[in-house]
């Protein structure tokens, strides 16, 4: 067979091999495309049908010969093959490449048909959905046995084994459910891997009996059925020894990895031994054998468009043009107007210098956080936010200073002075609470504001970045939550011993009459207070983040006096018991702060019994439905709710139609009522997968979703209360006055399940709105009332110590 | 436990409307008392007049509280914008509840007001017809603020937290429960659970509805036929199966006793507005000509 000869091959027509393709075949470059399947993007192909692709990062801009945007799945694969067509790709289809030998200027590809190729250089883009982890056992390549589900609604009345319980498996399981008995196989103990949202569902399913579950489970191997009916069946290792388990069908859901061994025999290397690492690259995509590069998924960059991106550049790199990165003019826009800034490069070596947090970053990964990040050259004097805003945007300090106000109103030491280097704002971020302290600008001064999400994001994969911030956010919240006038080596001294420990909602940082171990400073979430009373655990307070428990056995010396549990996902700072003893041993000022503290929690210690008893079970209840999370939530006494529903009419009325509460659905507690309704919790569950990031948290606290929400549904599958709706809007007809007379009020709406433009609702508190939020408002009978948690265990606790002193 | 964090539509913002009413009241019978008459008919002297106006435009207020309570807001900000901050003489406002409560106190002191208007000089004609119309409505009114008071308490304590659909779904899965009970047992006994099954009525006519009752309730029939049956000479293990098959009738009555109840709270908590309304109406309508004869042939 003839060889023959290319500048480039192509290896892999996903969106980063059409986009070099294409970017190839317009400069008149010779080239060949090679792609193993039939078809072009062959991931993509297998998206299920209908499934609205994203196009994220939506500030990068697209820099490709080719098109793209958020779309259908279908409109998407169609447009490229016009424009694959259009452009003359050399596309050669059903084509694997089973080995690459020779070096820059001289490749030898042969084809798994045996058909040899010369190129001087090789693109690879391969993806790694190629290399889809399989069962690996005897038998995995049977019938029936498939690692993927287009249309679960082919399936009916099958048994159907799923294995793998990450998000791919559980989803899957949940929609052949509906309509077959599905049997869900985990290797581990608990489903940990899925999202709490599938997580939810699943055990809804599993209780109702719908879906069998299997854990701690492995696959021995599996053989073709004899029995009539089940072409299969599945021999597994179980804590009860092997079953052998008839099915129709088995799928399995275990992920994919980089395609190692492949790419290595192509002579790349790969760094440690991680499964899912990825190729070193150069900063031009050039891997270790020279003259082969690697762009999209195998390089570490799974989204589409970034990936065409790189196709594009790397087409460039190889004819040799210097290329700006796709974002050059984005972070020149950032950066106009910094005195001494001349260039972007300027402004991020600048950022690399001077922001110790940020020194563990490449430029690249620099120039992704700028990105998000935006500039501001602040005037002397100006406040950058208040204290007891709602807002979490992240500051570091270019130049110049800024003066933190964190007294409260009331009392009049805690202003402090940070610089340069430095940055603010960290504990609104890691708390989700309203800003503890006020920021004034100060002379010459430069921000980076990062927006929450980027943050989060940042601090999630980046453990050294994690590691910095904590290392000044924890001294910190220390000094803040003790006593700021503490000297700085009191400090160090203390963080020194601290250890940080998380706890699950429920879990107890400490029981009644354990040994003393330390002081607990509540870094995030809240906790309750209970103690044993006639037998019974009573609860007695609510504390949240930003204080501390466990002062109290600690000043007086013996066992603990009462429990304290985690009413949400709780992250404390323990400080040893020794060094805080022997601390306050030398500061008198922080012995008399905690005894003012103590002192407080005894008053509330000394409640009358049946008081403490209906005190605790409603705080239970409250806490049992997620209000201790929350951080505005509606509540309606029944003992004064007419059911008229005009809370939900009002509420319909004003945002088009569409009641974002359900007054009748929801837990009730003796005459308490948590109606089903947003309850803006700290950390939102919505805001954690939004692709736009449309939702937000607007400074007086409401979570709102702007108009950029694309209905791609993630928010309503993370809300663990039901709150978020999924609506079309602009069918709504307010009836007039004489509508309303006969039917007493607008009658709500009910949502469409279906539609063409979607959106996600929810309540934002009746953002805009003058009498807002309307659920209360236009309730006739004052039954209908909105409550922060701190404020009503507050407000009880002050009303029990009252009744209890006028008792006296 | 107390956790009212606003007041009761009585005690709205410390017995506001209350005490500026009974302020005005009390200059209202003052002034009656007071004034002197002359010779001509009450109607016609300032003080009759002056009542009357005032009653008029207390009339006027009390229907425009009708209006502005079905009169949702519709308007929309696009952008997020700092709420304004209500200040608290704006609550009357504002809320629905001071509204309330102001239509409460109008509609009590109108009493007052009307009764002086009318100077104790009744007959058959339009006059006294409004009267005993705005009489009628203010009762009608009563009830409902008797009704909104007591109640929700009543109707929460009734429900324990379920609602009227999940009772629903309990009773039938109690019936179906019974049904397979009664299998062993006598064909007189499966009639007997049929029945009870079929013709358990929860709600029914307006009636019905307010009453809260069957009269010849299958289910409780049911339950007393079972204990009598029970007293009979019966054997041991037919003994087992009915009593099953009595408890679980047990818990379906009072299952069903707590439907009815719901119905019956809930429809006694709205059937005074189905009064209130069209008397309202026709108020606004006797005074409307109660005021044009009294202009046009006095």
């Amino acid at each position: 067979m003839d060889d023959e000869h290319f500048k480039i091959a192509i290896i892999g027509a996903g969106p980063a091999g059409m986009s070099a393709a294409t970017r190839a075949a317009e400069l008149g470059v010779s080239h060949i495309l090679l792609e193993a399947s039939p078809h072009i993007a062959n991931t993509i192909n297998r998206f299920q049908k209908g499934k609205l692709v994203m196009s994220e990062p939506a500030l990068l801009p697209l820099r490709s010969t080719m098109s793209f945007a958020a779309g259908l799945r279908e409109d998407i694969l169609h447009t490229w093959q016009a424009e694959i067509i259009k452009h003359r790709v050399n596309l050669k289809t059903k084509a694997a490449v089973s080995s690459i030998s020779g070096t820059r200027g001289a490749f030898q590809i042969t084809l798994a048909s045996g058909q040899n190729i010369e190129a001087e250089f090789i693109v690879l883009a391969i993806g790694i959905q190629g290399n889809i982890r399989k069962l690996d056992v005897p038998g995995e390549d049977l019938p029936n046995i498939q690692y993927q589900v287009d249309d679960p609604g082919k399936f009916i009345n099958e048994t159907i084994v799923v294995v793998g319980a990450g998000d791919a498996g559980v989803e899957n399981a949940l929609a052949l459910a509906t309509q077959n008995h599905v049997i869900l196989i985990n290797r581990q103990e608990e489903f940990s891997q899925c999202n709490a949202a599938n997580f939810d569902k699943l055990m809804l399913e599993v209780t109702a009996g719908r879906i069998e579950t299997r854990v701690s489970t492995r696959i021995e191997r599996i053989y073709p059925g004899t029995e009539s009916g089940f072409p299969l069946v599945l021999v597994a290792h179980s804590a009860h020894g092997l079953e052998h388990t008839n099915c129709h069908r088995i799928i399995a859901r275990l992920g994919a990895t980089p395609p190692r061994q492949l790419v290595e025999s192509f002579g790349v290397h790969f760094p440690g031994c991680d499964p899912t690492a990825v190729p070193q690259l150069s900063e031009q995509y050039e891997s270790d054998v020279p003259g082969l590069y690697i762009v999209g998924a195998l390089a570490g960059h799974p989204l589409i468009k970034p990936a065409m991106n790189q196709g594009y550049e790397v087409i460039e790199y190889i004819e040799g043009n210097p290329l700006a990165p796709a974002d050059e003019l984005l972070l020149q826009k950032k950066f106009f107007g910094v005195p001494g800034i001349q260039s972007v490069k300027d402004g991020i070596a600048l950022v690399q210098q001077t922001l110790p947090l940020f020194a563990s970053l490449t430029t690249l990964q620099l120039r992704e956080f700028m990105l998000d990040s935006a500039v501001h050259v602040v005037p002397k004097g100006e406040t950058i936010f208040k204290r007891d805003d709602y807002c979490s945007d992240f500051y570091s300090i270019l130049s110049g200073s800024v003066t933190i106000k964190s007294s409260h109103a009331n009392s009049e030491t805690g202003s402090f002075l940070i610089g340069k280097g430095n940055f603010f704002g960290e504990v609104a971020l890691l708390t989700g609470r309203r800003r503890s302290g006020t920021a004034i600008a100060g002379e010459g001064c430069v921000l980076v504001e990062t927006p929450r999400h980027s943050m989060l994001k940042l601090l999630h994969s980046m453990p050294e970045v994690n590691r910095r911030l904590d290392d000044v956010a924890i001294r910190r919240e220390v000094q803040n939550s003790l006593d700021s006038s503490l000297p700085d080596h009191e400090f160090e001294h203390l963080v020194k011993h601290a250890r940080f420990i998380n706890y699950a909602v429920g879990e107890t940082l400490f029981c009644e009459g354990d040994k003393v171990d330390g002081l607990y400073l509540i870094r995030r979430g809240s906790v309750t207070i209970s103690r044993k009373i006639s037998g019974n655990e009573v609860v007695l307070a609510y504390v949240s983040a930003g204080n501390y428990v466990g002062e109290m056995a600690l000043l007086s010396n013996t066992p603990r006096v009462a429990t304290v549990r985690a009413a949400s996902p709780t992250d404390v700072i323990l400080l040893d018991a020794e060094h805080v003893r022997a601390v306050i041993e030398r500061n008198t000022s922080l012995r008399s702060k905690l005894d003012a503290s103590y002192l407080e929690r005894i008053t509330v210690d000394a409640l009358p019994t049946d008081e403490a008893f209906s005190f605790s079970r409603l705080v239970n209840f409250l806490m049992k439905n997620g209000v201790g999370e929350a951080t505005d939530v509606l509540l309606i006494d029944y003992d004064r709710c007419i059911h008229c529903n005009d809370c939900e009419s009002a509420c319909a009325a004003a945002h088009d139609g569409v009641s974002q509460l359900n007054r009748e659905a929801g837990a009730t507690h003796a005459q308490i009522h948590l109606p089903v309704s947003c309850r803006h919790c700290e950390h939102p569950h919505c805001m954690k997968d939004c692709p736009p990031n449309a939702i937000q948290r607007a400074v007086n606290g409401e979570v709102y979703i702007a108009d950029s929400c694309i209905g791609c549904g993630n928010c309503q599958k993370n809300c663990p209360y039901g709150v978020i709706q999924m609506t079309t809007s602009g069918q709504y007809q307010p009836s007039n006055f004489w509508q309303a007379l006969l039917k007493n009020a607008t009658p709500a709406q009910k949502p469409a399940t279906l539609g063409p433009a979607q959106k996600a609702v929810k309540c934002d508190l009746c953002q805009g709105i003058d009498n807002g939020p309307l659920c209360v408002n236009a309730c006739p009978t004052g039954a209908a009332f909105r409550i922060n948690p701190e404020g009503f265990f507050q407000k009880v606790g002050r009303e029990v110590d009252l009744a209890e002193r006028m008792a006296s | 436990m107390k956790i009212a964090r606003y007041p009761g539509l009585l005690n709205f913002m410390n017995y506001r409307y209350p005490i500026r009413f009974s302020v005005l009241v009390v200059t209202a019978l003052a002034t009656y008392l007071l004034a002197p008459i002359g010779s001509e008919t009450y109607g016609g002297s300032w003080v009759g007049y002056l009542l009357g106006i005032v009653s008029a435009l207390i009339v006027l207020m009390l229907i425009w509280y009708g209006i502005a309570k079905r009169h949702l807001p519709r308007h929309r900000a696009t952008k997020p914008g700092k709420r304004t901050l209500r200040h608290r003489a704006d609550l009357w406002r504002s809320t629905q509840q001071g509204r309330l409560s102001l239509h409460i106190n109008l509609g009590g002191s109108l009493i007052v007001f009307a009764t002086l208007h009318t100077g104790f000089q009744f007959g058959w004609n339009i006059h006294t017809l409004s009267y005993v119309l705005m009489l009628m409505t203010i009762l009608s009114g009563f009830y409902g603020l008797y009704a909104y008071l007591r109640l929700p308490r009543l109707l929460t304590r009734n429900a324990c937290g379920a609602t009227l659909d999940e009772l629903r779904h309990e009773i039938s899965k109690q019936d179906e429960l019974a049904r397979a009970h009664a299998l062993g047992l006598s064909d007189e006994m499966n009639l007997l659970i049929r029945k009870a099954r079929l013709e358990t009525r929860l709600g029914g006519n307006l009636v019905q509805q307010l009453s809260g009752r069957q009269i010849n309730c299958p289910t409780t029939s049911a339950v007393r036929q079972i204990l009598k049956i029970g007293s009979r000479n019966i054997e041991n293990e037919e003994r087992g199966l009915l009593r099953d098959l009595y408890s679980v009738l047990l818990c379906k009555e009072s299952l069903v006793l707590r439907a009815r109840r719901d119905i019956m709270l809930k429809a006694r908590m709205k059937i005074w507005l189905y009064l209130h309304v069209p008397l309202s109406i026709a108020l606004l309508a006797a005074l409307l000509a109660h005021i044009l004869s009294i202009l046009f042939f006095w």
